[in-house]
């Protein structure tokens, strides 16, 4: 019997876990060539604001070990040539099209997701307010749990998809946040963000990207992300989607055990374009050996019990 | 034609100086859809706590006698890691190769010559986009620096396909002393304009230079830069270039897919 892989998001469902993280995939139709769009769980897009962004000077990344730190500073098309020129295109492809939406003010978060919701074809608003590399906007309300609120409640109102925040992980207590947005009426959440950094050239003293300050991804943050999905799982009833340095199946496994009912990849589709049917792959082999016929049984199924000591 | 994503073995590795060495890699498939100017995404297998990948220019394809791709070699100079871990490599290595990516070059329009201009590791796209030239019957020049005579390399390839050779040397150690855009500048002077292709790889202020000295003679000039790059593919937006069409607003463009060859005219240089 062919094992389900299927989850759902609120009342969306995704026919596996696996997302494209934003960011990290263009707009999606940069990849058809070499992925089915419309075999992902979902296709989450570059972040949109109301108007076309530059975004930063280059040198825009840095790789650090087992990571990189970015700064690209949101560059992108806004939301009404994204609705002209990406969306259809998106839906021919018959992709589940998750939108990330940025904002400078309360009001731009929700006018942004108002024109998502009138286009038709998006399957979910992912709301951006963790965003560390811009001055304006995204990480004041995503580092206040009033702000955090704020925006679920204002987006909560002008649209029937999914409303999914996402989480930044530079607070104290990124679970108080889950509760935040739950409670704000916050269908799932997504985390995590990147973790604020600094890579110093130190032949010459200065950064060695232009805005100085950029946000940690890669396997390096991994562990930092599970635990944070688990003190979330732990924290609210709502589906969680968690992210940071997945590179394969053993890597989503972990994020799923510990309560995201979907995963996203954002920096291991850089190095390997074709990651996606080598993670499917590896999950089902992972429910074959384990005789799991659903992937949902497997949500949340970490067992914190110590591990046994082995005798070798 | 989509890249694709070969596990690829060292066949050889040809050491050219301290620096440079030659690394031919079996993916003959990238290599037979490769057009000049294209560039491939490569990680060694070696490597562990570094994640990305790096472009190359294709730098020449192997054939066999039949005409069958068989394999393609980058030039590669020792700068960071993977420059090193790939001029350490051993025959047997894997290294990933992800390609054929990015816009080729433009071949020459009708009774136009070419000139090719190239520093250092910059002549990388120059083998595949000299056959393709010299197949097609057009008049083909390199103009070519390096720091010194021992890190200009291919010299005898090039002779033998019937490029004219224009050589300089910052050491002076070869050729003319001094950079590429001396002898450029003095040979387009007096040039009909729009009579020679000029297309230029190497370091960006010698890309900046070679732009403006070709506008100021009134000639077409492409130019392939390299820019800082995670996943070649438009991902990422990493590696920008700003350009400006026209008059238009000058604004950025990812050099992986909206390049790496650009016109030189529409460079905004930083």
């Amino acid at each position: 019997m062919a094992r389900d892989l299927s989850v759902r998001i609120g009342t969306l469902e995704l026919p596996n876990p696996l997302i494209s993280a934003s960011g990290c995939f263009g707009y999606g139709l940069e990849y058809e060539d070499v992925t089915d769009l419309s075999a992902l769980g979902g296709v989450c897009v570059k972040g949109l604001f109301l108007t076309e962004r530059e975004g930063h000077a280059p040198p825009r990344i840095v790789e650090t070990p087992a990571g990189m730190i970015n700064a690209i500073g949101l560059q992108g098309i806004g939301v009404h040539r994204f609705v002209k020129e990406k969306l259809p295109l998106l839906r021919e492809r018959g992709a589940r099209v998750f939108v990330n939406v940025c904002g400078t003010t309360i009001d731009e978060y929700a006018e942004v997701t108002r024109i998502l919701t009138d286009a038709g074809g998006v399957a979910a608003i992912e709301l951006n307010i963790s965003c560390p590399n811009i001055k304006e906007g995204g990480i004041q309300f995503g580092c206040s749990l009033l702000g955090t609120g704020q925006v679920v409640e204002a987006v909560r109102k002008v649209t029937h998809l999914p409303v999914i925040p996402k989480l930044t992980p530079n607070v104290t207590d990124v679970a108080s946040f889950a509760r935040a947005a739950e409670d704000a009426g916050a269908d799932a959440v997504s985390l995590v963000n990147t973790f604020l950094a600094l890579a110093i050239d130190v032949e010459t003293r200065r950064p060695t990207i232009t805005n100085v300050l950029g946000g940690l991804s890669g396997p390096a943050i991994r562990p930092i992300a599970v635990r944070m999905v688990w003190e979330c799982a732990r924290e609210v009833k709502i589906p969680i989607i968690g992210m940071g340095g997945i590179t394969n199946a053993r890597d989503a496994l972990e994020f799923i055990l510990a309560g995201a009912t979907a995963v996203q990849i954002g920096t291991a589709n850089f190095v390997d374009p074709f990651v996606w049917g080598k993670v499917l792959d590896g999950i089902d082999d992972y429910m074959a050996r384990h005789q799991v016929e659903r992937l949902s049984d497997l949500i949340g199924a970490f067992d914190p019990t110590p591990p046994k000591v082995v005798h070798r | 034609m989509p890249p694709l994503d070969v596990d690829a073995t060292v066949l050889e590795n040809r050491p050219l100086s301290r620096d440079y060495n030659v690394l031919t890699l079996s993916a003959g498939d990238v290599g037979a859809h490769t057009v000049a100017g294209q560039f491939v995404m490569v990680r060694p297998a070696t490597m562990t706590d570094t994640l990305l990948r790096r472009p190359f220019s294709v730098f020449e394809v192997l054939r066999d006698a039949a005409g069958t791709a068989t394999a393609i070699s980058i030039l590669n100079k020792r700068a960071g890691r993977t420059t090193q871990a790939l001029y350490d490599a051993r025959v047997g290595d894997r290294v990933a190769t992800l390609g054929p990516l990015g816009r080729a070059y433009t071949p020459p329009s009708t009774g136009q010559e070419a000139w090719m201009v190239a520093g250092g590791v910059g002549l990388a796209p120059f083998w595949t986009l000299a056959m393709r030239l010299v197949a097609a019957g057009i008049p083909t020049t390199l103009i070519y620096g390096a720091r010194s005579g021992a890190e200009l390399f291919y010299l005898d390839f090039f002779e033998r396909l019937g490029v004219r050779l224009v050589l300089t040397t910052e050491d002076g150690s070869r050729g003319e002393h001094g950079r590429v855009t001396l002898p450029l500048d003095r040979e387009l002077a007096g040039r009909d304009p729009q009579s020679i292709m000029v297309y230029a790889c190497g370091p960006e202020p010698m890309l900046e230079a070679v732009a403006h000295v070709a506008t100021r003679h009134h000639q077409p000039c492409e130019v392939s830069v390299e820019r800082t790059m995670g996943c070649g593919l438009g991902g990422c937006y990493s590696c920008v270039v700003k350009v400006q069409h026209g008059t238009g607003t000058p604004h950025y463009v990812r050099s992986c897919i909206s390049g790496p060859v650009f016109d030189g005219a529409e460079i905004v240089w930083d």
